[in-house]
């Protein structure tokens, strides 16, 4: 189990502005009636992304009275799932994935990177506070490992030198091109690929 | 080797386009209406006749589990969940049907909940494929458009809504029961079973749970017949499978190919083999973390189907085969999957919660060469101690990587970690809190 710590900085308020409150209500409709509660991680979402990309107290209790679900329910799932970050992160959020199959084709060099240029400990926003990383388990691209992901995006086949280049670029405010950083084509064998040929050349 | 005429995901590496078009060239949604006429007794029939196995790793078979679900819908409606919380180390397949062959997953979708008598279909995909679940509205929002699926989903007649639900990285909601509980908006701990999810799942109705993998060759399987897929692979062991092949290999990818080829073709062949050679092969993890390492003797020949990885006490699992090359550290790599498991453990059984921990932090120490002697018959113990007493499988699947590494590789950690802390040595070791006692008896020995 992870333990996750909730933030000492608390904003007193928090509500949906209104183009999330229809998007949240229209969540709901997903989940039979009488199921509302279903929608929680999905609201749990959309407050991180209203709020700089983490979850305030508040917005659990926002989120429970919209539910009609208790604070506890709301609070057990925001620190359950490890997606949910209940402190504030940087705006460009860098997670690299060192479960083993990354690991053992470098992945603790990428960590390296992110500690000499981000900052020296994880989940410390760097000195220009626009940017954090954190270690995170499998995140299911282990065909294209050493990978990251910076917000939404992957990015792929990296080595130390092109991530190097990723984090000083978002150091800068600029968004990289997510993807494979060796030239491939998604999942397929760079050498020699022996299937579906005929499709290639189509 | 599979001729590609016998593939079914033929966009797996994107080569022809995703788009509702580019699938329909493909074959996909071409005679949807046909198939379901033929009835649900058919459907079920057909895909219990292919043999067709889960391919998220227990390898149930799928025809089965349709037929527990009730024949005729009760008081409550009946519930289709595609599990895609793909998050076991090493695999990566369903990721690429999410993104590059959409339509399959959703003609499947269909097919499967008429056949289980399903309205509303729910996909549970993983909170880091973001982007894949965008690629994956998409596609749903192609399919209502085209009335594929919708209130007369290609004019069957069958009003079919299907959703995505986004998890939010917890490894534990792959296993069905916790699916579901995140699915109803709880934290992910899973359930006791009985009873099954065939008959109380979802919001307490009925409900199939399968892979995306499962789910997306079903249209393929029953158009073609369950004659030509029983006709791939072994018996029992039937069809093609998606094999995500990573780690030390030099050309890592995904590739489909018949069940039962053998591991060092998967490896030589398509992914441009062994870094170093196959002569340094250290091990191979066949089916994702969870399933225990074969040694490079066992690899050599070995056929990646159910059955004989379990005669090989591992298991075919999701087929995420990591290679593990001899540059690397065995003890550090299976110390991290540890990691894994303690950090993923859901915390609902004691077992599982506080002994993934430990086998965490001996085999870390291990690594470091500061365990004791018997410090090894005491990481078998605490595996032991987790197999089989936990509500569901995350217990075996953090305990077997371990049991694996102790049967292969025994003599790499007693050489690493020979000193007996005890008496002989006064190493002094952190953990060892009773250690000034120990002095004190040395002393009284000599004396």
């Amino acid at each position: 189990m992870s333990i996750k710590k909730v933030s000492k900085d608390q904003p007193d308020k928090f509500i949906f502005n209104q183009e999330n409150l229809n998007i949240a209500n229209k969540i709901v409709l997903n989940y039979p009636t009488g199921k509302k509660k279903s929608a929680v991680m999905a609201l749990l979402y959309i407050a991180q992304k209203q709020n700089d990309n983490w979850i305030p107290l508040a917005a659990m209790k926002y989120i429970a009275k919209f539910l009609d679900i208790s604070y506890i329910n709301v609070y057990e799932v925001a620190t359950f799932y490890s997606m949910y970050n209940l402190k504030p992160v940087g705006k460009y959020f860098v997670q690299i994935c060192t479960t083993t199959p990354c690991m053992i084709r470098g992945a603790y060099k990428l960590v390296d990177v992110c500690k000499k240029n981000i900052s020296e400990k994880e989940s410390e926003l760097s000195s220009n506070k626009n940017c954090s990383w954190t270690e995170v388990e499998c995140l299911g691209a282990c065909i294209n490992a050493p990978m990251a992901q910076i917000n939404e995006d992957y990015y792929e086949d990296l080595n130390v030198k092109q991530f190097e280049n990723i984090i000083k670029d978002i150091l800068k405010d600029k968004k990289p091109k997510p993807g494979s950083y060796r030239g491939r084509v998604n999942s397929e064998p760079e050498k020699n690929r022996q299937t579906l040929i005929e499709n290639k050349n189509a | 080797m599979l001729e590609d005429k016998d593939r079914i995901f033929k966009n797996l590496y994107n080569d022809l386009g995703a788009d509702i078009g580019s699938a329909k060239n493909r074959g996909d949604w071409s005679n949807t209406k046909e198939i379901c006429s033929k009835g649900r007794d058919w459907i079920i029939e057909e895909v219990k006749k292919s043999e067709l196995r889960g391919r998220g790793g227990a390898g149930f078979p799928t025809g089965l589990k349709w037929s527990f679900a009730p024949k005729k819908v009760g008081a409550k409606p009946h519930y289709l969940v595609i599990n895609a919380d793909e998050s076991e180390p090493g695999t990566c397949k369903d990721r690429d049907i999410l993104r590059f062959e959409p339509h399959k997953l959703i003609e499947g979708c269909l097919i499967a909940s008429y056949a289980v008598n399903a309205h509303k279909c729910y996909i549970y995909l993983r909170g880091e494929y973001y982007n894949e679940g965008l690629k994956l509205q998409n596609a749903i929002d192609e399919a209502y458009k085209a009335n594929l699926i919708g209130k007369n989903s290609s004019g069957t007649g069958w009003e079919l809504d299907i959703y995505i639900h986004y998890g939010a990285g917890a490894y534990i909601c792959g296993e069905e029961t916790a699916l579901l509980e995140s699915i109803e908006g709880n934290k992910g701990q899973p359930r006791l079973k009985p009873p099954f999810p065939a008959l109380v799942g979802l919001y307490g109705c009925p409900t199939i749970i399968n892979n995306v993998e499962t789910i997306a060759v079903i249209p393929t399987i029953l158009r073609k017949g369950s004659k030509w897929f029983a006709s791939l692979g072994k018996p029992k062991n039937t069809g093609t499978k998606i094999f995500c092949i990573s780690g030390n290999v030099n050309s890592p990818c995904n590739v489909e190919e018949e069940m039962g080829i053998k591991l060092k073709d998967l490896i030589e062949k398509h992914a441009g083999g062994v870094v170093g050679g196959w002569d340094n092969l250290q091990a191979v993890i066949p089916g994702g973390s969870s399933m225990p390492m074969l040694s490079k003797e066992i690899s050599e020949n070995i056929t990646m189907d159910f059955d004989s990885l379990v005669e090989n006490n591992s298991g075919l699992g999701t087929a995420g085969i990591i290679v593990i090359n001899k540059d690397q550290d065995i003890i550090k790599c299976m110390a991290r999957i540890a990691r894994f498991y303690k950090h993923e453990s859901c915390g609902q059984c004691t077992p599982c919660r506080e002994g993934s921990g430990w086998m965490w932090r001996i085999l870390e120490r291990m690594a470091r060469g500061e365990a004791s002697k018997d410090e090894i018959n005491m990481l078998s113990d605490v595996t032991k101690q987790i197999e089989g007493h936990t509500i569901c499988a995350f217990g075996e699947g953090s305990a077997w990587p371990v049991q694996g590494l102790l049967r292969h590789f025994k003599k790499e950690i007693i050489e690493r970690n020979n000193f007996d802390p005890l008496i002989k040595n006064k190493k002094n070791i952190p953990y060892l809190i009773d250690q000034h006692l120990l002095e004190e008896d040395i002393k009284n020995v000599k004396s």
